[in-house]
């Protein structure tokens, strides 16, 4: 039985000398290091692996903590580089920390196939998601209640889809919040939002553009339709940008080459198979 | 050395062995305690334990008030027990007492194949059957409704119900049967009136558990429930405690995220009302 035990704390033993050298491995070599939105990280392990292929030396490390997290890693240097998906405002970075944009996602609105409704205005959208809206037929639709799905408050996509639709308001001490009616569906993610939409006759989410299949309907918003190249060309609205923060004297030369290399052919190529809008 | 002396080194070495479990487990419970209320102190202090738990509005980072997601764990809980616990304690008297064995055989290994469908699996299951039935049945628009939580925490607490009771039931003397029955007493009568009572304490834990796995359920209510933060009524959506946490968490940071925390400690002090009420309830029985 000691025996038995003695082996097993061998075993703990080794096990943490193991993980001790692979931690001390990994800063060794080139690393660099990326966090921020959930949204960008999807793409951005993609694009990391490709770079690796041709960088062998190099080891990108993606970690997905949201939007506000990215940027206040990006700010405090606690990471190379930063990922936001909505666009970022110059008075929250600080000094010396520039941001170049990745590229652009769009985020349609989308309703049930049956539902006969084909374009909205982005007040009529705003008013349902505040609850002022509670009927199709005020919108142009069938006599039937609204079901209305959102995403859960930090969601980058949310934050986007808010900032987009003024569905933001202040509370008496200042703080920004969200003017989504309580009331509203709260679906965990894009694919939850899909599967109520596509399911609920009466239902409309929003959700980002790549996820769009035949299974919805994405409404043209102000008469445009949800397209890459209507978001390219700025025309639809509903869109948000993906956002790299970093700091522009302290970067390492991997991390350097890494950002140039984001804005070539290649990269926003898989920007482009993605399901995203390339920035070039 | 002696083979005597050898015993008594195995002996020694196993006492070890299971002090040492013993006090690993209780530490585990004890650093989750410490971490949790570290972490969600914070919010506690900023928004006030009274306006946390009373506040009806959930709108970080300006409004942190978990009324709605308690009123919703509790109501879902509540109903999961209304409709799970009758049909889990007669499923198990029927297991136990009234089936030929092979019959019982069968339907008890479905059960406890019950038990192993991860919860995932009955949040999708409600909502591709339980979700639309609801609309249809109440002609109501979204069939994401605490009525949905309902029926999913029921049927995922039947197996632990049905389990834990059977066991009690077979575990009752069948001295206390015969006796009934030689007195005159009728089958049914002798199960409501000597049986169940005899089993009271094991079907009390397969029902607390029930509570418990019913309050901590997170993946299936997720699906199902709608998770809209506004005060539970049966056919709107609401949001539990573990939704509320599992919905937010990922993105959360400040304030917000020491809410979350927060809501796990009120999660953790509910849970742990229930341990001290089966514990009453046990020790009542035995002191009687």
């Amino acid at each position: 039985m000691k025996k038995t035990i003695l082996s097993t704390l061998g075993a703990i033993g080794i096990a943490a000398t193991l993980v001790g050298c692979g931690g001390a491995e990994t800063q060794s070599s080139q690393s660099i290091s990326i966090s921020g939105s959930t949204s960008v990280t999807e793409l951005m392990e993609v694009l990391g692996e490709t770079f690796q292929g041709s960088h062998p030396d190099v080891v990108v490390e993606v970690q997905g903590t949201g939007s506000s997290a990215g940027i206040r890693a990006a700010n405090d240097g606690t990471s190379q580089i930063g990922m936001s998906s909505r666009s970022v405002a110059d008075g929250e970075l600080s000094e010396g920390v520039k941001k170049i944009t990745l590229a652009h996602d769009g985020i349609a609105v989308v309703v049930n196939n049956s539902n006969t409704v084909t374009n909205m205005t982005t007040d009529q959208i705003s008013a349902i998601y505040k609850g002022e809206i509670t009927n199709w037929n005020e919108v142009g639709g069938s006599d039937s209640p609204i079901v209305v799905v959102t995403r859960d408050p930090a969601s980058g996509t949310r934050g986007a889809f808010e900032d987009i639709m003024s569905l933001k308001m202040k509370t008496e001490d200042g703080k920004k919040i969200s003017a989504i009616s309580a009331s509203a569906q709260v679906a965990a993610g894009n694919g939850a939002v899909k599967t109520t939409v596509a399911q609920n006759n009466y239902a409309i989410g929003y959700i980002s553009l790549g996820s769009v299949d035949n299974s919805l309907k994405a409404l043209s918003v102000n008469g445009v339709e949800a397209t890459p190249a209507n978001i390219s060309s700025g025309d639809y609205g509903v869109a948000r940008p993906f956002e790299l923060m970093f700091k522009s004297d302290d970067q390492s030369e991997a991390s350097h080459a890494y950002l140039d290399w984001m804005l070539t052919d290649e990269a926003q190529q898989i920007v482009k198979e993605k399901g995203y809008i390339s920035v070039i | 050395m002696t083979p005597n002396m050898r015993q008594v080194r195995i002996d020694k070495s196993f006492h070890s062995l299971f002090f040492l479990s013993a006090l690993v487990s209780t530490f585990a419970v004890a650093t989750i305690a410490i971490f949790i209320f570290i972490e969600g102190l914070p919010a506690l202090q900023s928004v006030g334990v009274g306006n946390f738990v009373t506040g009806s509005s959930w709108n970080p980072p300006g409004y942190f008030g978990i009324l709605p997601m308690i009123s919703g764990s509790l109501l879902s809980t509540a109903g999961a027990i209304a409709i799970g616990v009758p049909m889990g304690l007669l499923t198990a008297v029927f297991l136990a007492e009234i089936a030929p064995e092979r019959v019982a055989h069968t339907l008890r290994t479905a059960i406890e194949l019950l038990a192993g469908i991860p919860s995932v699996i009955y949040g999708f299951f409600g909502l591709v059957v339980i979700v639309p039935l609801i609309e249809q049945v109440f002609n109501i628009p979204a069939g994401n409704t605490t009525l949905a939580g309902i029926i999913v925490l029921a049927i995922m607490i039947l197996p632990t119900v049905i389990t834990l009771s059977e066991t009690s039931l077979r575990a009752v003397p069948h001295t206390y049967r015969e006796g009934s029955l030689a007195l005159g007493a009728s089958q049914i009568f002798t199960i409501f009136k000597v049986i169940i009572p005899a089993a009271r304490s094991g079907i009390l834990t397969g029902v607390i558990l029930g509570i418990a796995r019913a309050i901590g359920e997170t993946m299936a209510i997720i699906m199902v429930m709608g998770n809209a933060p506004m005060i539970a009524g049966l056919l709107e959506p609401s949001r539990t405690l573990t939704a509320n946490i599992a919905l937010e968490m990922s993105y959360a940071s400040g304030l917000h995220a020491n809410a979350l925390y927060a809501t796990g400690i009120v999660l953790f002090i509910f849970i742990m009302l229930l341990n001290s009420a089966l514990l009453y309830l046990n020790r009542k029985k035995v002191s009687k």
